[in-house]
């Protein structure tokens, strides 16, 4: 239940008993329609062809990524499949960094090495950006592990989707977390399809919060679409990880609006399922409207923060496309650490 | 110095290295309470307790993903195969995560970790259990592979791949782990990237690696009897590859030979061998021999997988060819 907070006299929203602030409201609704506008600012590149490779966009899916970073501590880890560009974006990494990483430039996230795919930003502690399916969720419990190691309190924030889940990898991590009470909470984004196969198509239990069961992982199932639900849900997990209790698995219920990639028009669905996510559902809109029900904000402020967010993303796009491409010997960058000069392969250089 | 075996050299390399630095941790299948499948591990987690040696479920792909996160994470991971036939489950961790996330991170994450473990064929355990894959891994940017021939090699260059801050595929022997040599004491390391010549001759180069490098030294001792002397080379570590120690033999001898236990299509030899006809053509008074596996799956009958495995014999032969003797 939504209603205007009338406890200490500060404006905001109090939700199933927990107080959300009006400053923070507006940051966590900026940031999901950043996200929005950077998302298909990406989508009109890549049909410009200025983006190459394969391009995987979120849009419908933001409030999984703003409530979750609302959720955790910066030095939270957190790590991904290839569809990362709204979670890296949320963790605070400069956009233009980020845009320029799609367009292949110099001064890309990952000096232009990964593209859409590889987002790392270390500061950040975002570790991918991984674009083999499944392949972070072991890798996730190996942060996790280190902070165990480590006794710092840090916790891994493993994050895959409704496909990823039904690779091995994820079963032998689910099994080494829970055996080892592992600081990680295991976050499936269920938007439904994997690539172009719906989940029950691909799924003999749907109900994907409960795939822990038999490795004694718990499971909890998220209003995706709610950024406040998000965010008090990812906070009790992440509580639940931190304190020692082990692992946990959060199934976000979300959607796509667009299709798995670029080159997806996703005839696999019907446009009356897409409207129905999309105009009954949108977790933009959804936070608007009570916004604005809570006198908070205004749909003329609302309409005025779009103008310039879209402003700021041309910005963004344009300094990003100024960018020179990375340097020739940038090729060679970043291979081995110790190099062992006379040794072939030789460093630097063709047979 | 002492004599010990293969695997107490490895084990004091792992010991020295869990000592001086203390992100450094075992895991693996039966590393701990177990001592090891093949006794490699003996009293370590009495010594370091089960924080730092692990024992894992069989789930080989998940724990070599637990060791890519905890080496970005900071920590030194050293993950056991029990033999690296099984490393197969786990080549999506070490060949698409591992190798390249240093590139795929612009530089930002480090992967510092050694896989390590038994290959090459051991006996009579059939085609699953008797691989050798040193050739898979020595293709891929990003990776080191390293393999010792003896025991002090396998203290010296296992203690080097734990220090070193890549990813290293450590490849050992079962074969190999009872064997018995002189082994430096306390603190030993051998510079990756460093070929070492096992015995010195003027005749005929032959190149072997692991078990290999003991069949081609017999076959020197064969054919000096009959009066042909020859050099053994071991790269140790086969990538990156410590070519102008081979090339600068071959300038010498003049006639070359590499041994391999794997499969001959594609193999370490291809490389060397083209190798030699790149950087030493001139060198050369005769096409270089390679000696291999065959080119079969390695059979169970005792006798089948003899034939199957090279012999010192066809690394007598062949060097006799190359030497226009035969």
């Amino acid at each position: 239940m939504t209603t205007k907070n009338q406890q200490e006299n500060q404006a905001g929203i109090t939700q199933e008993g927990r107080f959300y602030s009006a400053e923070r409201l507006h940051a966590m609704h900026d940031m999901m329609l950043f996200v929005r506008r950077f998302e298909e600012k990406a989508g009109q590149m890549y049909g410009l062809k200025k983006i190459g490779g394969f391009c995987h966009l979120c849009n419908g899916q933001e409030a999984v990524c703003i409530g979750m970073e609302e959720a955790s501590e910066p030095t939270d880890y957190m790590m991904t499949s290839y569809r990362d560009h709204g979670h890296i974006l949320a963790r605070g990494s400069d956009p233009t960094a980020i845009m320029a990483e799609l367009l292949g430039r110099a001064g890309g996230i990952v000096g232009g090495k990964g593209g859409s795919m590889h987002m790392f930003d270390k500061e950040k502690n975002f570790a991918g950006g991984n674009g083999i399916v499944g392949e972070q969720v072991p890798i996730g419990i190996g942060f996790a592990f280190a902070s165990q190691y480590r006794d710092d309190k840090r916790v891994s924030i493993t994050i895959m989707g409704d496909g990823g889940v039904n690779q091995g990898a994820v079963y032998e991590s689910f099994n080494m977390a829970a055996l080892w009470k592992l600081p990680v909470v295991f976050v499936i984004e269920n938007n439904q399809y994997a690539m172009g196969t719906s989940l029950s198509r691909a799924s003999a239990e749907t109900h994907l919060y409960k795939r822990g069961i038999s490795f004694k992982v718990p499971g909890i199932q998220v209003d995706g679409m709610d950024v406040l639900e998000v965010e008090r849900k990812m906070t009790e997990a992440l509580e639940h990880a931190r304190s020692g209790q082990g692992p946990i698995i959060v199934e976000m219920m979300t959607y796509r609006y667009r299709g798995h990639s670029m080159s997806d028009p996703a005839t696999y669905r019907t446009r009356d399922e897409v409207d129905e996510w999309r105009s009954g559902r949108d977790p933009i809109v959804r936070l608007q409207k009570q916004m604005i029900e809570a006198g908070l904000a205004t749909e003329a402020e609302f309409k005025q923060k779009d103008k310039d967010i879209k402003k700021e993303v041309v910005a963004v796009a344009k300094a990003a496309e100024a960018q020179p491409e990375p340097d020739l010997s940038a090729l060679w960058d970043d291979i081995i650490t110790d190099e062992i000069p006379n040794a072939y392969p030789y460093p630097r250089q063709v047979g | 110095m002492a004599k010990i075996t293969y695997r107490e050299a490895l084990n004091q390399a792992m010991c020295q290295e869990m000592e001086r630095d203390d992100r450094v941790f075992l895991m693996g299948e039966e590393v701990a309470e177990y001592n090891g499948a093949y006794k490699v591990s003996q009293g370590m987690l009495d010594k370091f307790g089960p924080k730092r040696v692990i024992d894992t479920p069989i789930t080989e792909l998940g724990f070599s993903g637990l060791g890519v996160g905890a080496a970005m994470a900071g920590l030194r991971p050293v993950i056991e195969f029990m033999t690296w036939n099984f490393a197969i489950l786990a080549a999506d961790q070490i060949v698409n995560a591992a190798a390249k996330m240093k590139y795929m991170t612009g530089g930002q994450y480090d992967c510092p970790m050694v896989f390590r473990g038994a290959g090459g064929a051991a006996a009579r355990v059939s085609s699953q259990h008797s691989q050798a894959f040193e050739n898979w891994y020595a293709n891929i940017p990003g990776l080191k592979v390293v393999m010792p021939s003896n025991p002090a090699d396998a203290k010296g260059l296992l203690a080097a791949s734990i220090r070193d801050n890549d990813t290293v595929i450590f490849i050992e022997n079962e074969i190999n782990y009872g064997d018995i040599g002189e082994v430096p004491e306390g603190e030993y390391i051998i510079p990756l990237g460093k070929a070492d010549i096992k015995r010195v001759g003027s005749d005929v180069t032959l190149v072997a690696h692991s078990r290999m490098t003991g069949y081609a030294l017999m076959a020197a001792d064969e054919l000096a009897k009959q009066g042909i002397d020859a050099e053994v080379v071991d790269p140790r570590t086969i990538r990156p590859l410590d070519e102008a120690t081979i090339l600068a033999s071959v300038a010498k001898t003049n006639r070359a030979v590499v041994i391999e236990e794997g499969w001959r299509f594609a193999g370490i030899g291809a490389e060397i061998s083209a190798r030699i006809m790149e950087k030493g053509f001139d060198d050369l008074d005769a096409p270089v021999a390679r000696v291999t596996g065959k080119d079969v799956p390695m059979p169970y009958a005792a006798n089948l997988e003899n034939y199957a495995l090279p012999s010192v014999a066809e690394i007598v032969e062949a060097a006799r060819v190359v030497c226009n003797r035969a």
